[in-house]
């Protein structure tokens, strides 16, 4: 789309030598083009960006349908079963939650206000904490999950990227090597294994740090030195659970990129004009094996976000994940559809950014595909 | 060492009858594969760990007692002994036959994941590279939608509304619909490689059809690449169906290793000093994976020569 104009352009400039006047404005004009075609890149994926969200909320709303089960009678039989409550008037007390849920509409009817109220960010109300709403006790938790899932994410991206880039540089010390398998055994293995390993090697074996609970129980949360102390100790296990994985993972992957790039004509021309090793390692190596790493982080984000939902499950830390686990176990249709809704457009939000910023990574992407 | 060479010696090479009796069939079938073998250490290392973990399965069906896997079977909290070996855990099942009866239950789940899931994603991908057009449009949108949307929610999503919970082989299913996106993509970049080589443009010219071209010309040079989704797509699935076991919607009845690490979880073994309830499963589980990671690994080296530091 982009080519005709970008190639007369790019004639034109090869043709004419003095810098005129009207070669200046051309090449304003041209970059007024390019920056036009990146926005519209931008809008492009923006509008793919809206396209998933759709996609997931539609097939949210249809798998219940499909399965033509009731969440409401299906909660109320629950909690029949626990409680000992009157079976009797069960299908009456399911009627009104229905009418009050508007679930006795018709499908259309209903598939409308189920996207209107999620365009309103309104996720409706919980079943087992009925006047509270989903949004309320999501807001509650998510605030733990960010802090968990962004440290970790951003420093096993940050270190694990480098220790691959270390172990695939033909000039490190050779005593590094011995790190690969453990990296590709982090790697391999799912987090939550690595969870329940750190428990019992740091909480069961040697009691040093605790093994549940973003803070100790009794404690209330406010903001003091004692508190984010507190808060930071159980952070460290979760963290490290995810950290480690992260870590294997990106350093497999970095460092085959590496090696992949030593035989290549700029690294050999980078070593030819004798620049500095930390130069050629840094401007040359990184920063072309780089690029795949960052397109593999905007593929495994899902991976990442529903991988430290069962760390925060193994470990109780009070995020998403462990008020999933709760959602389910009391079968709380509406805030396991609203967690799950939550993910999946944090998700998809996350890899749009990546997406629109890949293009100032990698400069051959802003001109061709923008 | 010896082991992996000969099941994948089985797996490999059909019995054939060469006139030239046993040392001729050494010299052309065997010797290859084991020369291969050397060169390729991940494969050796992947199939041996697989192997170890079907060799216990194999013995344990054959010499012990299974059916203790259920729970108020055995004495509960009982530390390993001569008669549990794994001991006992505190719904009283026996911890080994656990292991026993669970490994496989957990393979047949990444098993019917992935094999659907190939051949629903090489079925896709064939469609959209050969035919190109609009079909292949729809698909390539939704693989791309489908690559975006973590499977484990959507999953969650599918396993509250079954009522009574999912079984097993209703899991590996529902993984599967999940996971044919990413085979689907990766084959489908391969089909759209092979359709520009002039192997399969002579084909065409010759009046080839269709079909006979996607089998006779395309498929024995995807190989490769198929069995690596397969691999790839198995370890994917039995990661999902312990995700899903762990957070309580797993198959209740079933000793599958995700429910082990359910109960483990559900019971604070880890903080209770029961080691041997949580240590088997997560071995388990590190040699399934491993072992899956290591044979993909050896199969990237066999379907990319480039790779290969020495020939």
């Amino acid at each position: 789309m982009v080519s005709p104009a970008a190639e007369t352009a790019s004639e034109h400039d090869e043709i004419t030598r003095p810098q005129t006047r009207l070669q200046v404005l051309r090449s304003a004009g041209f970059m007024a083009v390019a920056l036009a075609l990146y926005r519209s890149y931008v809008f492009r994926r923006f509008f793919f960006l809206l396209f998933v969200i759709w996609v997931a909320a539609t097939v949210i709303f249809l798998i219940p349908r499909l399965s033509g089960q009731d969440p409401v009678k299906e909660k109320l039989l629950l909690e029949a079963q626990r409680g000992g409550a009157l079976q009797s008037g069960l299908d009456d007390i399911a009627k009104t939650y229905q009418a009050r849920l508007g679930l006795d509409q018709p499908l259309l009817v209903q598939y409308r206000n189920y996207l209107y109220d999620l365009v309103r960010f309104d996720l409706g109300p919980s079943i087992s904490f009925f006047p509270r709403s989903v949004n309320s006790i999501i807001a509650d938790s998510i605030i733990w999950s960010i802090g968990l899932l962004g440290t970790t994410i951003i420093l096993g991206f940050v270190i694990g990227t480098l220790a691959g880039a270390l172990l695939g540089w033909p000039r490190s010390h050779g005593s590094l090597q011995f790190l690969f398998m453990p990296f590709l055994t982090l790697a391999a293995i799912p987090q939550y294994l690595l969870g329940i390993i750190l428990v019992f090697v740091f909480s069961a074996s040697w009691a040093l740090l605790p093994s549940f609970g973003a803070y100790s129980p009794g404690t209330l949360p406010e903001w003091s030195f004692g508190f984010v102390l507190e808060v930071l100790e159980h952070s460290i296990l979760p963290g490290l659970a995810l950290l480690l994985g992260a870590l294997g993972f990106w350093a497999v992957g970095m460092r085959g990129m590496m090696i992949n790039n030593q035989g290549e004509d700029f690294m050999i021309q980078a070593d030819a004009k004798g620049l500095k090793s930390r130069r050629i390692f840094f401007r040359y190596g990184v920063r072309n094996a780089m690029l795949p790493q960052v397109t593999g982080l905007a593929l495994a984000l899902g991976t990442l976000f529903t991988g430290a939902i069962l760390i925060e499950r193994i470990f109780l830390y009070p995020g998403l994940g462990d008020i999933l686990f709760q959602a389910i176990r009391l079968s709380d249709f509406f805030v396991i559809r609203g967690i799950v809704m939550t993910v999946i457009v944090s998700v998809a939000v996350a890899t749009f950014l990546l997406d629109v910023l890949y293009p100032y990574l990698d400069p051959r992407v802003k001109y061709t595909q923008a | 060492m010896a082991t992996p060479a000969t099941t994948d010696e089985a797996m490999t090479t059909p019995q054939p009858e060469i006139p030239g009796g046993w040392s001729d069939f050494y010299d052309n079938r065997i010797d290859p594969i084991i020369r291969y073998a050397k060169r390729n250490p991940p494969l050796i290392v992947g199939l041996s760990l697989l192997s170890v973990l079907m060799i216990f399965v194999g013995l344990g069906h054959l010499f012990y007692d299974h059916e203790q896997f259920r729970p108020l079977s055995a004495p509960t909290r009982e530390a390993p002994s001569w008669e549990y070996p794994f001991g006992t855990d505190t719904q009283g099942r026996d911890l080994f036959a656990v292991a026993i009866r669970g490994t496989p239950l957990t393979l047949r789940i990444g098993l019917i994941a992935g094999s659907v899931a190939v051949i629903v994603g090489t079925v896709v991908a064939f469609l959209a590279a050969y035919y190109r057009g609009w079909v292949d449009s729809l698909v390539r949108l939704f693989v791309d939608v489908g690559l975006t949307i973590p499977p484990l929610l959507i999953l969650v999503l599918i396993a509250i509304n079954i009522s009574g919970g999912l079984t097993v082989d209703q899991m590996g299913l529902a993984i599967a619909t999940v996971a044919w996106v990413f085979p689907a993509r990766t084959i489908r970049a391969q089909v759209l490689v092979l359709r520009e080589k002039s192997y399969v443009e002579i084909a065409r010219l010759s009046g080839s059809s269709g079909l006979s071209i996607i089998f006779k010309e395309m498929m024995p040079n995807l190989i490769p690449y198929i069995t690596a989704s397969f691999v790839t797509s198995v370890a994917a699935g039995i990661l999902a169906s312990i995700g899903l076991e762990a957070i309580g919607l797993g198959p209740f009845d079933s000793p599958t290793l995700g429910m082990t690490i359910f109960w483990n979880i559900q019971f604070s073994s880890i903080i209770l000093g029961m080691w041997w309830w949580w240590l088997p499963p997560v071995i388990t589980i590190i040699f399934v994976f491993v072992g899956l990671f290591m044979i993909s690994a050896g199969l990237d080296e066999w379907s990319n020569p480039r790779l290969r530091k020495s020939v």
